[in-house]
């Protein structure tokens, strides 16, 4: 995983959303997921790319289900970006590094 | 700067990373347009990249899961040169040659590609019902990957539509997490294998609704119920689930080629028999693109591997004919 990646569960996750100086995209993943094992390589891109200007959390749905219910995540690949601590911008399987940062671009 | 090449592929599933493996280990060193990655069309690595386990694929004796098998025939092209580039093919003219090839922008003035040959493995997409409300609610409880979404549906009643191999193998799998799987079919039997309609209609969490149909999904925000509709009676009725698998077969990926390469009535791109040939010397196609009857990993992996043969000799050839420079 690269440097710009942090993985959060649990209790982590709120702090990492709230605390958090600048916006947070969180990556739903499993490891069962096809999809989402192709996602990972462009996120850790992005992660490059954007770093200081925004933050990405991978979180395992196998690990943290409460809080995958909590945001009706009912499919995976789901990124969600935070700001300030809400969720502003969701994106629903598997996009390209394109579309992915025209959508959260606005926000950054 | 456009970039001159020997060969490009455009698609990454079985047929197309086949092919891949073949030239590369040939020297022709190809481009492989894996595809952009989107929700709504492209999927590189292909379908089987939505399965779980590849029982049937020679080789794998205690099965190989989809989206594994997919990555080792990525690696394995990648070992001998292949230049995969995870860019969607958006536009092709091949009605000149070298053949011109636009990546992202379709309106670029000089394309991306300029290629002798060109190998067509864009392969199939699964088809949806087509209802406004399953659009809004995909992601939401109507899906189209078992295996990405299953998870999400722990004792919940749900539905798969559809009456094939990858609706059976989708309603097995969906057992593991749901209560109930009711298999919605149009039909009063199933176009399944026998073995996989056989798993399904012993499998007790299943039941199955003939001679139905899904004629609008309800929810506000989330698949809350289905309207199911009898094809015989005309009436509908309401099913209690949460969520719809829809699985009712696949259609060929041919835009990209409307009025340049010759589609079959069925609407699969024509190949010549006991080839990979199109109607256009030097446009060689492979896999489910082409393919209407088989749709396996395994034949399209073979006929990516003859996409391959055709296209290093058509190059052969071409290049020792004194008229082609």
């Amino acid at each position: 995983m690269g440097e710009h990646i942090t993985t959060v569960s649990g209790s982590s996750f709120d702090e990492t959303i709230k605390s958090a100086t600048e916006p947070v995209l969180v990556d739903f993943w499993a490891t069962w997921c096809g999809p989402c094992l192709r996602l990972a390589p462009i996120l850790e891109e992005i992660a490059t790319d954007k770093a200081g200007e925004l933050q990405i959390a991978k979180l395992n749905v196998d690990e943290s289900p409460d809080i995958a219910r909590r945001f009706d995540v009912m499919s995976i690949p789901t990124l969600i970006l935070f700001k300030d601590g809400l969720p502003v911008k969701r994106f629903v399987g598997l996009q390209g590094k394109r579309i992915l940062l025209e959508g959260i671009a606005e926000f950054l | 700067m456009t970039a001159k090449r020997n060969v490009v592929i455009i698609g990454s599933g079985p047929a197309g990373l086949t092919a891949a493996v073949y030239t590369a280990r040939a020297n022709l060193e190809p481009v492989v347009l894996e595809g952009e990655p989107s929700s709504t069309s492209d999927q590189p690595g292909g379908q089987l990249m939505l399965t779980t386990e590849v029982e049937n694929f020679p080789g794998f004796p205690e099965g190989i899961m989809g989206p594994d098998l997919m990555t080792r025939m990525r690696s394995q092209a990648e070992r001998f040169g292949a230049d995969i580039r995870t860019q969607k093919a958006s536009r092709v003219d091949l009605t000149v040659h070298p053949f011109e090839i636009w990546v992202d922008g379709p309106d670029a003035p000089e394309p991306t590609f300029r290629a002798d040959s060109v190998i067509v493995a864009t392969g199939a997409q699964s088809l949806m019902l087509g209802l406004p409300n399953e659009a809004r609610l995909l992601g939401f409880g109507v899906s189209t990957c078992a295996t990405c979404d299953g998870f999400f549906f722990r004792d919940r009643d749900i539905a798969v539509i559809g009456g094939g191999d990858s609706a059976m193998e989708e309603a097995i799998f969906l057992t593991k997490f749901a209560r109930t799987v009711r298999i919605i079919h149009r039909r009063d039997s199933l176009r399944a294998s026998h073995i996989m309609a056989e798993r399904a209609q012993a499998n007790e969490k299943i039941r199955f609704i003939w001679n139905s149909t899904v004629s609008d999904v309800i929810g506000k925000t989330s698949v809350e119920r289905l309207e199911v509709q009898n094809l015989q009676s005309g009436k509908t009725s309401t099913l209690e689930v949460t969520g719809l698998f829809v699985a009712i077969g696949h259609r060929p990926n041919t835009d990209l080629f409307k009025g340049q390469l010759d589609l079959g009535p069925d609407g699969y791109l024509r190949t010549q028999p006991g080839s990979s040939r199109t109607n256009i010397d030097g446009v060689f196609a492979c896999g489910d693109v082409q393919d209407s009857i088989y749709r396996q990993a395994i034949t399209a992996a073979g006929s990516g591997c003859m996409a391959a043969i055709d296209t290093e000799r058509w190059l052969e050839a071409f290049h020792h004919t004194p008229t082609s420079h």
